[in-house]
């Protein structure tokens, strides 16, 4: 028998349970692509405490994928962590061997993907590789590892899962192979699920079945969720507090419930704004002029400040810091420093 | 009643599944089973459902991009199915498609110019290079892009300006119907709102008609007057804008609009939960094709497939139970 709580519950060597579950502390990440070096991660933090939700959100290539990524030392090749800490439990895993980081990968920290189609091995059964942390972290014997994979299918809602067990990927609906990989990030019971952009793929009816299992996992098993999306309806249905990222950077930091309310950023406010919503009676949207920066050139100073409504000339030369807003809140927008930060 | 530039009836298009060696019929997707609607000039027509509704194919078949098994499209007072190839090639002209993917749908190693041209060469061979690049060049101009653009590949355009460019493509010929197939599904929300707000000046000063094909309630809602909703192959319901989102009579209507995520914290809402998937549209059920999901089904609905019929005036609705 494997004695879950006693190698679940048991903090390792450096962890400190008082500790937020994950810390990322100004995190940096480099590319090397045919034009040199590029900053796709520029100096993040943030924190994620005990059964928390928290949205990091973004447009394309805003970093909010590589931040993930990088949590987990999944990083391409081409990329490497250049700066900072990504710490789990007061535990620093980016000084971490490979060997002691594949401890922590699929065990205390999961990810589940936008594709559950490409991220399932389609030789493997479902209950084979939902078993398979179990024999990997738990040293489960096959048995052991399948009669949990069939308790964890059903935890995910999958009807009959004693026959599903057998079943290969692709004879599952894309919402069901969701739930499979649910399952599996599920096994070893981790402290965190890293979801990125876990619904992207599903119809809107599939989604809202998928959200409302991570709800109640969460709930049930005081799970801490890091969720990537782009979809703002979901950050404000299923998140507490929401990070919003622009070229790498983070400019926003606050609960959902001020950033829908009172939005500081002027991109998250033009964000919001273009959103078209369900009888809003709105004839026209309204939209942030331009384009986002290609990363390898991005303009000096703020990088938002050639789309921005609110620009100043201190905008221009000068990249502004993340400037407190409010409790809690942060937005990296000179509008929200005093006068000596904004040149005045 | 205004006048109506396409009306489509009783569609049908089922694709053979084919087994064994000698390829033989053993039975049909039936991806559209019978779909009537029509669509006035000058208006946008919503078509919304999940994968698998039909939706594409039947953006595909009003156009004969994919050729209907059965039914009528009339299109600008012309019998559609009537015509022959050569007929139907100078038709074209009049009916263009925006497809969802703008890096699937160009091709990677054509010059802009090539790519938005190509229409003309087509329709227009009696006009000279110098007249179709200065057509090339307003085109690009009329959907927000630089003239000077028009050697560039591409690869050198963001995801918006190559939708840009597919909507500039399908302009090309000065068409009356748009068929937009998921035309910004695939852009981020900033990017969305620019040709959202672009589809609708286009629609105004070229007194365009469009059938808007998408996944997205808000997007839809947004820029039709009218809203079909399809499910398996079939038209569940159909009504003006207004009626349909404030009161859908269809409850795969409701439960399509109560999953759609809310970006206002707090808004608790009453979701019409479904059960279970999407049937195969190769197997599907019998009586109404929504009844292994409907949260009100009876025993009438799993024998009996309900008619598309007027529950109140211009609203439509497939269901024994509406309401």
């Amino acid at each position: 028998m494997i004695d879950r709580a006693a190698v679940a519950r048991g903090a390792r060597e450096g962890e400190d349970a008082a500790a937020p579950v994950l810390e990322l502390r100004d995190l940096r990440v480099d590319f090397d692509t045919d034009d040199g070096r590029v900053t796709a991660v520029d100096g993040v933090s943030f924190s994620i405490g005990k059964g928390e939700a928290l949205a990091l959100v973004g447009e394309s290539g805003c970093g909010k994928s590589v931040t993930a990524l990088s949590i987990l030392r999944l990083l391409p090749r081409s990329a490497r962590i250049a700066g900072g800490e990504v710490r789990y439990r007061g535990k620093s895993l980016t000084a971490l061997e490979e060997s002691e980081m594949r401890r922590y990968r699929g065990d205390r920290i999961a990810m589940i993907f936008q594709e559950p189609m490409t991220s399932l091995n389609p030789v493997m059964t479902i209950g084979d590789q939902v078993g398979e942390p179990l024999r990997i972290h738990r040293n489960a014997s096959r048995a052991e590892a399948r009669a949990r994979a069939i308790e964890l299918l059903d935890l995910v809602q999958i009807p009959d899962a004693k026959s599903r067990v057998d079943d290969y990927p692709h004879q599952l609906s894309g919402g069901m192979r969701q739930r499979a990989m649910i399952a599996m990030a599920l096994a070893c019971e981790p402290e965190l699920l890293i979801a990125d952009e876990p619904t992207t793929a599903l119809d809107v009816t599939i989604q809202a079945g998928i959200l409302e299992l991570l709800a109640s996992l969460r709930e049930r098993l005081g799970l801490s969720i890091l969720l990537i999306t782009h979809n703002l309806g979901i950050v404000a249905e299923f998140c507490e507090r929401a990070v919003v990222m622009y070229t790498g950077r983070i400019v926003e930091d606050a609960s959902v419930a001020s950033l829908f309310k009172e939005p500081k950023h002027p991109y998250t406010r033009g964000l919001l704004a273009s959103l078209p919503r369900l009888s809003s009676g709105a004839t026209r949207l309204s939209t942030i002029p331009g384009t986002v920066p290609d990363i390898r050139k991005l303009p000096q100073g703020c990088t938002f400040n050639p789309r921005c409504g609110d620009v100043m000339a201190v905008c221009r030369g000068a990249v502004p810091a993340l400037m407190t807003t409010g409790e809690g809140s942060r937005a990296r927008c000179f509008l929200y420093g005093d006068e000596k930060e904004r040149g005045a | 009643m205004s006048e109506m530039l396409l009306e489509v009836r009783n569609l049908r298009k089922h694709f053979p599944i084919r087994r064994g060696l000698l390829a033989r019929t053993v039975g049909a997707v039936r991806a559209v089973d019978g779909v009537s609607f029509s669509i006035a000039k000058g208006e946008t027509l919503g078509l919304v459902g999940e994968s698998g509704s039909g939706k594409t194919t039947t953006g595909r078949c009003v156009l004969r991009l994919v050729e209907p098994s059965e039914g009528a499209i009339r299109f600008d007072g012309a019998d559609l199915r009537a015509l022959d190839a050569e007929s139907m090639r100078l038709m074209r002209r009049h009916m263009q498609i925006v497809f969802q993917d703008p890096y699937g749908s160009l091709n990677p190693r054509m010059r802009v110019e090539t790519l938005i041209g190509e229409p003309l060469e087509i329709h227009e061979p009696s006009m000279n290079r110098a007249a179709r690049r200065a057509s090339v060049a307003s085109l690009m101009e009329r959907v927000g892009l630089s003239p000077d653009l028009m050697r560039r590949y591409p690869h050198e355009f963001s995801g918006g300006q190559r939708q840009r460019i597919g909507i500039a493509r399908a302009l090309a010929t000065s068409p009356k119907f748009l068929v937009l197939d998921e035309p910004v599904s695939a852009l981020d929300v900033s990017v969305q709102a620019q040709v959202i707000n672009l589809l609708q000046d286009l629609q105004r000063d070229l007194g365009l008609t469009y059938l808007f094909i998408a996944h997205d309630l808000a997007v839809v809602e947004h820029i039709s007057q009218r809203v079909v909703v399809m499910y398996l192959g079939k038209i569940m319901e159909e009504a003006s804008r207004d009626d349909i989102y404030a009161r859908p009579l269809h409850p795969y209507t409701k439960s399509l609009l109560s999953a759609v995520p809310v970006p206002e914290p707090g808004a608790k809402k009453s979701r019409v939960e479904l059960h279970g998937d999407i049937p195969s549209p190769a197997a599907p059920p019998p009586g109404c094709v929504f009844q292994t999901r409907c949260p009100i089904a009876q025993e009438r609905c799993r024998v009996e497939s309900p008619a598309l019929i007027d529950a109140a005036p211009g609203h439509k609705v497939a269901c024994h139970f509406p309401g």
